[in-house]
């Protein structure tokens, strides 16, 4: 089906109910359970990791089969939110126009970055998007404020001319009329799931997404993609020229984060320079490897993970945690507490952080890798040999070595 | 006329921070191989340390005073800190004003510390890993520490003051002959151009003039024949990590008076030392130094009206630009040496 053979179209069918399913899976407590604060879902976190999960899958293309480690995508996100905006402004606050100049304006940004940037590689071209990048954001801080609107942002007002707008049209983003904030809720017995067009307006941009990085992977163009990153000297030697491919890879990498932009505006019709600033790019690298580079799930994992815990981490302050750990008695109670608290809540980040660096140093191939080897294990184990060292070790060494998943 | 050496100065300090931040980049790639993304996080430490050192010397003693009300009508609470205590008062007045200075005391064997935890506990696992590993993993540490220290100290500026004995402006211009207030130049920033100065000039003469300096600098070149040697090349190497974590360190120190230490200075100038390394050439300690006063100079250049109103914007992205073309046209930098890194 689509082109993909039966294995691969199950797992595209899986991808589908998954993310349809969202608003359930998201939400699997009632709502007076002591544990629905671990409920994610409401539409604006479920958007943000379809959004989110786009920018990953759209990284990944770039960082998981050519190797290149960008540092600058946050450029491109930025731009797509500002287009979609001018869209919003000047023509429809229908999001179609929006989210197709979007990415039109982000894969013309990513051709002149990737063009220059592609002249070098390893860390020179790390530091060359990232500089770019870092030009865009001062850039739309300061002279190009009448079109970025400096520091306020850029937002929808009444007064804008939308031409393509009658009188009485929406004066939300909406999908031909149909506004993208409106949610349908659905109660059953104590549990609440809600619908928000929004959500699934991404959602299915998400699919699309992930359809066209599977055939990505599966596509000769891929596998040009992989030798990159495996000896671009080789592939020189065989006479193919890397550089029509890695830049194809940089500009496709460069819409999708233009797409995530856009939707991003589309979800809250605001644009500010604060997304185009590299953190953003380095957020989206700390995804894309959490979740594990190269592999077709792992950045949608990896976003999810983050913006959910991200989501849920902040939420826990002291008292909750109070609440947790009453069970113990008072004096431990309180170190936990006091232990716990310095990575929830504010310090959410510093979580992340070790997170990350211990992802980096033992797993990898993150948290995909992570999954194969729980796998793995389980399979042994089931075997009735789990105990026998030697059966694994054989196994090892019928397999080829993993080649690192960071091409220099 | 003015106007430009007054640029000149203005560049000079940045730029020597700079140059200091880079100096210690290209010594840990340059004996290690290992690109640092952590190393800003390191100035930031140290810029810290100057606030650690201020209110260590400012811990007081809390006596009542009966004879004197607050405005609550309580006796009134009289906070006299521990070292005017000791000291005498004018002293310890004295002390607590120098903190910044003082606090290169603390941040020398706190930083070399740091710098020893670093490379022991997290950097020396990843000398065989591909540099976009040590990229990830050393942006990782440095977003941990950088949250400790906003969970430490908050995510506000705290600032610093210099001590009041340099706390005005040099008439620079009246000694060249312009007239009086043309160019006027804060004299903490000149201390801190003379103290970078020394501080590089140290360590050019360290690796120039010393048994240890003249060993590192071999290894640099061929670390493999000076293993053969006989010689542990590995702990000179993390012996020079922590050294370029000082470097670091102190150059935070003593940069505190000029941007009051927050959390997140230490990713600012990151970016910018990078920039400036790889322009300096990757591996090239003259390089690094040079380009770090080079962009220094062109950044505070970019930022007189004139240029501005010539090129709009440019005093932001003038740095990130002279990267670019520098990358572009000479791709190991201004100094780099053939064959180091050049792709």
């Amino acid at each position: 089906m689509l082109g993909l053979n039966r294995k691969d179209t199950i797992f595209f069918l899986i991808v589908i109910a998954l993310t349809l399913l969202t608003p359930f899976l998201m939400q699997p407590f009632g709502e007076s359970s002591p544990l629905a604060q671990f409920n994610g879902g409401y539409p604006d976190l479920m958007a943000k990791v379809a959004i989110f999960g786009i920018f990953a899958i759209g990284f990944n293309i770039l960082f998981g089969l050519t190797g290149y480690l960008s540092f600058g995508h946050a450029a491109f996100l930025g731009v797509g939110s500002y287009a979609a905006v001018w869209m919003f402004k000047l023509l429809t606050l229908n999001v179609f126009p929006a989210v197709i100049l979007a990415v039109i304006m982000s894969g013309l940004l990513a051709l002149v970055i990737g063009w220059i940037s592609l002249r070098r590689s390893g860390i020179y071209f790390s530091i060359l998007t990232l500089a770019m990048a870092e030009m865009a954001y001062r850039l739309a801080y300061s002279v190009l404020t009448p079109i970025t609107n400096g520091e306020t942002g850029l937002q929808v007002r009444p007064t804008d001319p939308r031409i393509l707008d009658g009188p009485g049209a929406a004066d939300y983003p909406n999908l031909f009329g149909l506004e993208l904030s409106r949610s349908w809720k659905l109660e059953i017995g104590d549990h609440l799931f809600t619908f928000n067009v929004g959500y699934y307006f991404c959602a299915a941009f998400a699919i699309l997404a992930f359809y066209i990085s599977l055939r990505i992977f599966r596509s000769p163009f891929g596998l040009m993609l992989r030798a990159v990153k495996a000896n671009q000297q080789r592939m020189n030697y065989t006479g193919l020229n890397p550089k029509p491919y890695t830049l194809a890879a940089f500009v496709i990498s460069g819409m999708y984060a233009g797409l995530a932009g856009g939707l991003m505006a589309a979800m809250d019709p605001l644009a500010g320079a604060e997304r185009m600033q590299w953190t953003v790019g380095g957020e989206v690298v700390i995804m894309t490897i959490l979740g594990g580079a190269g592999t077709l799930m792992g950045p949608v994992l990896g976003a999810g993970t983050i913006k959910y815990l991200e989501n849920i981490f902040s939420k826990i302050n002291e008292n909750v945690l109070h609440q947790w750990f009453s069970f113990l008695p008072d004096g431990l109670e309180n170190v936990v507490v006091w232990i716990v608290s310095r990575f929830t809540g504010e310090g959410w980040a510093l979580a992340l952080g070790l997170v990350f660096m211990l992802v980096v140093a033992f797993l990898p191939g993150g948290l995909v890798e992570g999954g194969r080897r729980i796998a793995g294990l389980w399979r042994r184990w089931r075997r009735g040999d789990g105990g026998d060292g030697g059966e694994s070790g054989d196994e090892a060494a019928h397999r080829p070595p993993s080649t690192p998943h960071v091409a220099e | 006329m003015d106007q430009i050496i007054l640029q000149f100065i203005n560049g000079l300090d940045k730029g020597s921070a700079y140059a200091l931040i880079a100096l210690g980049l290209t010594l840990i790639f340059g004996t290690l191989g290992v690109v640092n993304f952590a190393h800003g996080t390191l100035f930031m430490l140290g810029a810290f340390c100057a606030v650690v050192m201020q209110r260590i010397l400012s811990l007081s003693a809390i006596t009542i005073d009966p004879t004197q009300k607050d405005f609550l009508g309580r006796p009134l609470e009289v906070k006299t800190p521990y070292v005017e205590l000791w000291f005498g008062p004018e002293i310890g007045q004295t002390l607590i004003e120098w903190s910044v200075p003082l606090a290169l005391l603390l941040a020398i064997p706190f930083m070399a510390l740091v710098g020893w935890v670093m490379e022991r506990g997290v950097i020396k696992h990843f000398y065989k890993r591909p540099h976009a590993d040590q990229i990830l993993v050393t942006f990782g540490l440095a977003i941990v520490i950088q949250e400790i220290m906003k969970e430490i100290f908050g995510a506000n500026p705290i600032p610093v003051p210099a001590p009041r004995a340099f706390a005005g402006s040099l008439d620079f211009g009246v000694l060249l002959g312009f007239a009086p207030n043309e160019i006027v130049y804060p004299y903490w920033r000149f201390v801190y151009f003379l103290f970078s100065s020394v501080i590089l000039m140290a360590v050019f003469a360290f690796l120039r003039y010393t048994t240890f300096g003249m060993v590192v600098r071999a290894g640099m070149a061929d670390r493999e024949t000076v293993g053969i040697l006989g010689i542990n090349i590995d702990k000179r190497f993390s012996i020079m990590f922590a050294i370029a974590a000082i470097v670091a360190g102190v150059a935070g120190v003593m940069y505190a008076p000029i941007n009051s230490p927050n959390y997140h200075m230490g990713m600012d100038f990151l970016v910018i030392s990078f920039v400036v390394v790889v322009v300096g050439g990757m591996g090239s300690l003259a390089g690094a130094v040079l380009a770090g006063f080079l962009l220094g100079i062109l950044e505070s250049f970019a930022s007189m009206n004139v240029v501005k109103d010539l090129l709009p914007g440019i005093d932001q992205i003038i740095i990130y630009l002279t990267a670019i073309v520098v990358l572009l046209l000479r791709p190991r930098g201004l100094l780099g040496k053939r064959g180091v890194m050049e792709d």
